[in-house]
């Protein structure tokens, strides 16, 4: 590519107009708002896959007993899920935000590398047919838990290393749409857009990139052993060969803990985006936010230990592991603090993307002080590995980044499409979500407490009732979903026309391109007062 | 559903609103938070728990007050106007990065006494050895000799098979039940040495309070010491996912004061011998 705007100046095949209609449109396409538009559209569908695997998990709990399940179908089926979830779901969902608003909010053409861009969501694509159609395969899915720790994930059945392809493709693809939302943003700002300048979510991104890329080739390290492991006998993870198992733990923690921040960082650009238009207000502490965000990203990188508490550290390394995560909750409050003084003072009114952003407030707060508990290592002793944790992981990933997302799209969403979106139903599917949210995932606190541990497809009678409450939350929260498509349907085929600031009190430059978005935009750089 | 099991998932649903509300005390409190337990440490466990769930309730309420009010006060419905040029605050913000600060040092310091004691698994008087299997734990008296195996009692291991037809709650202690429990005296310091025979598998009994994995390969260690007015049996399960039947291999330990341990030991050697 000659120049940083080649996409959209040299003229291309999708270029103005004579660009391919019907699947080959979305097959060759190099525009950022197409492949945003697919990441998003995957992004939902595989909300709805892996929310029906969880949906048949609370099914199997809804009772003591097996009714629906054998044991080991029921291990492969919260793998499954939690793969598709955090790699199928949120991760695409915030890429293909980043990818719609990114260049929208800085005055760029296009995203630096349009082609890579294209190819990074095909490779995810097919990532995801192989992981799933190895649910369908002899031996099954990988049955060992997200986490894939060994010696247990070896005892896999032949699929294996389908799951382990699967898992590569996924990292190369993260870390190709990683390396163009660097790119973008360091290059293709529009002149006088000082970093400084930035939008939140823009920011967020950025720093999110830096960890992506710093933490995916890790990870697919570390599950490149365990095939070798599996096929050559290694023994990096097996103690009988003068190998560790707790290695593997060390490895994947340390990408998994940045990972989660993967997944929340962006989630804080969001809320950064929404609750100052709906307050009327500029974001309160810009700058402490910026901070905020790169301090959290650092830290990201020192605690990881702190999901290994019960493996046997030395007291010096629970210490540190304690102490460094305990730090975590310092930028988190300010985070939390300067939203709410972005609200102190304005004048806020209640719009569907602001309900999301206030719940996402109070919940994600929740999550915070139950992640707060679990860092001192004495009281993890109880916690661990209890529905404590999948309580706490729930409430931070859940009404955290989920709704941070849903957020993001009821705000930008007459922006995409053009059309204002039906709001009694949105609110209709806010509150819907909101209650059957904590229905699910409070009583889990109680269970885990009680002494459940996580991860198992029967339990003691005593954990029956809320066990059953937790089902029927479940259950509503999915059907509730059902309302979000049927909205982002309607409003793609149609409603009131949307204006270019679409809200009261628009700010930054994606508000001063009409909706919808004409398919190019900023092809001359826009000017910064 | 019988009117008694209806009556139990109402009150079920009234204890949370209880606990969201903060109203301490309830009959089964044991349903909703960590158990005190029968040691020292699972008691000095919980009560560290305790003082961070008040410290998160007290932040909460603060942080949620503030939210709340400023969600009711400064509404446009009510004729709010946005002061846009309140854009930082220096001070503020100094403050509320130092006052979080110094609560999480006031937290950390009570956690890292506790540790250390964990942690100190000197002075103790009986040393036990516990391998995990799939699906089953080991036993090994070490000063003894005395060893066997404890899996899940056949009465749950029938009803838990798919589609049983049996009914779990016509079962005792469903999935909580093993054929050779563990026996340890009271009033003793016990080390626990921990190891497994193929994947990770975690030994857990909530009401001493620990935790710890059993790794193949390698051996860690901890200690657990059963008051000595508090014999009795107690329950936990493994708590680390370890195949298909994890769910399945539960641990079941019966504490007897320290002369009826002597007698029991003894009588095992003499049959093991
Ligand atoms: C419809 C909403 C959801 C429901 C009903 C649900 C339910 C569940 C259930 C029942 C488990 C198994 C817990 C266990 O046995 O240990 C689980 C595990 C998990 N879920 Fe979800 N979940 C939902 C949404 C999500 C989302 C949106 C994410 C991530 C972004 C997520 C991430 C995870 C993870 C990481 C695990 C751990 C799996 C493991 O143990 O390896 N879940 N979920
Ligand atoms: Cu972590
Ligand atoms: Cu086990």
């Amino acid at each position: 590519m000659s120049t940083a705007y080649g996409s959209g100046t040299a003229g291309h095949v999708a270029h103005h107009g004579e660009r391919p209609r019907g699947l080959g449109r979305w097959l060759t396409t190099t525009n950022h708002k197409d492949i945003g538009t697919m990441y998003l559209v995957f992004s939902l569908t595989m909300f709805f896959v892996g929310g029906t695997l969880a949906l048949l998990i609370r099914a199997e709990l809804f009772q003591p007993g097996l009714q629906l399940f054998n044991p080991g179908f029921f291990n492969q089926l919260t793998t499954v899920h939690a793969l598709v979830m955090v790699f199928g779901a949120v991760m695409p969902a915030t890429v293909g935000l980043a990818n719609w608003m990114i260049p929208l909010q800085i005055g760029a053409a296009d995203m630096a590398l349009p082609r890579m861009n294209l190819f990074s969501f095909w490779l995810l694509f097919f990532a995801f047919v192989l992981l799933i159609s190895s649910l369908f395969m002899p031996g099954g899915a990988p049955a060992a838990g997200w986490t894939l720790y060994p010696p247990l994930v070896l005892q896999s059945g032949s699929a294996f290393p389908m799951a382990v392809f699967s898992i590569h493709l996924m990292g190369a693809s993260s870390i190709m749409g990683a390396i163009n939302v660097i790119v973008t943003i360091i290059n293709m700002r529009a002149p006088g857009m000082t970093l400084l300048k930035m939008p939140l979510f823009t920011w967020s991104w950025l720093i999110t990139a830096y960890l992506l890329i710093a933490v995916m080739p890790v990870f697919a390290g570390g599950v490149t052993m365990l095939l070798t492991d599996y096929f050559f006998k290694t023994s990096f993870f097996n103690a009988a060969g003068g190998g560790d198992p707790v290695l593997f733990q060390h490895v994947f923690w340390f990408f998994g803990h940045p990972e989660v921040y993967i997944m929340i960082l962006p989630a804080f650009g969001i809320v950064s985006e929404i609750i100052p238009t709906f307050s009327r207000k500029p974001i309160f502490g810009y700058e402490a936010m910026v901070y905020a965000i790169a301090s959290i990203a650092f830290l990201s990188f020192i605690v990881w230990a702190h999901h290994m508490f019960t493996v046997g550290m030395p007291l010096a390394g629970q210490l540190f592991f304690t102490l460094s995560t305990m730090l975590i909750a310092v930028p988190t409050g300010v985070k939390i603090f300067n939203w709410t003084a972005t609200m102190w003072r304005g004048s806020l009114s209640f719009e569907p993307p602001m309900l999301f952003a206030l719940s996402f407030l109070f919940l994600f707060t929740i999550g915070g002080f139950s992640g707060l508990m679990l860092a001192i290592a004495p009281a993890d002793f109880q916690y661990h590995d209890t529905y404590f944790v999948v309580a706490h992981f729930h409430y931070v990933l859940v009404p955290g980044a989920v709704f941070a997302i849903m957020g993001g799209v009821y705000y930008w969403l007459p922006k995409w499409t053009g059309h204002r979106y039906d709001m009694e139903l949105a609110k209709w599917h806010f509150w819907l979500t909101t209650i059957f949210v904590n229905v699910l995932f409070f009583p889990q606190h109680f269970l885990g407490l009680a002494g459940m541990p996580r991860r198992i497809p029967d339990y003691a009678t005593q954990f029956a009732d809320w066990n059953m409450v937790s089902s029927i939350g479940a259950f509503g929260f999915g059907l509730s979903q059902l309302l979000f498509v049927w909205l982002i349907v309607k409003c793609a085929r149609g409603g009131a026309p949307a204006t270019a600031g679409v809200w009261d009190w628009p700010h930054g430059l994606e508000w001063t391109v009409p909706s919808p978005a004409p398919y190019h935009t900023f092809e001359k750089a826009p000017e910064l007062k | 559903m019988s009117i008694a099991k209806r009556n139990s998932r109402l009150s079920a649903i009234a204890g949370a609103l209880a606990t969201l509300a903060a109203v301490p005390a309830r009959a089964d409190w044991s349903l909703l938070n960590m158990p005190r337990g029968v040691s020292e440490l699972s008691r000095e466990i919980y009560d560290m728990h305790m003082i961070m769930l008040w410290i998160c309730l007290a932040i909460a309420i603060l942080t949620f007050g503030a939210m709340a009010v400023a969600m009711i006060r400064f509404r446009k419905s009510r004729g709010a106007v946005a002061d846009t040029r309140m854009l930082h605050n220096a001070r503020l913000e100094a403050a509320w990065t130092i006052v979080p600060v110094v609560i999480l040092i006031g937290m950390a310091i009570p956690s890292v006494e506790k540790l250390i004691k964990i942690e100190d698994t000197t002075g103790s008087q009986l040393t036990i050895k516990v391998t995990g299997y799939q699906w089953q734990w080991h036993y090994e008296y070490l000063d003894s000799g005395v060893a066997f195996f404890s899996r899940l009692a056949r009465s749950s291991d029938r009803a838990r098979q798919l589609g049983s037809g049996i009914d779990p709650n016509t079962v005792d202690n469903y999935l909580l039940d093993v054929d050779h429990p563990l026996v340890v005296p009271t009033g003793t310091k016990i080390r626990v040495l921990l190891t497994a025979n193929d994947v990770i598998h975690a030994w857990w009994v909530p009401a001493f309070g620990m935790k710890r994995d059993a790794i193949p390969g390698f051996i860690n260690e901890m200690w657990i010491a059963v008051d000595k007015d508090k014999p009795g049996t107690y329950r936990g399960q493994c708590a680390e996912l370890c195949g298909a039947d994890h769910g399945f291999m539960p641990i079941v330990v019966i504490a007897k004061p320290k002369a009826e341990f002597q007698a029991w030991l003894a009588q095992q050697k003499a049959a093991q011998s």
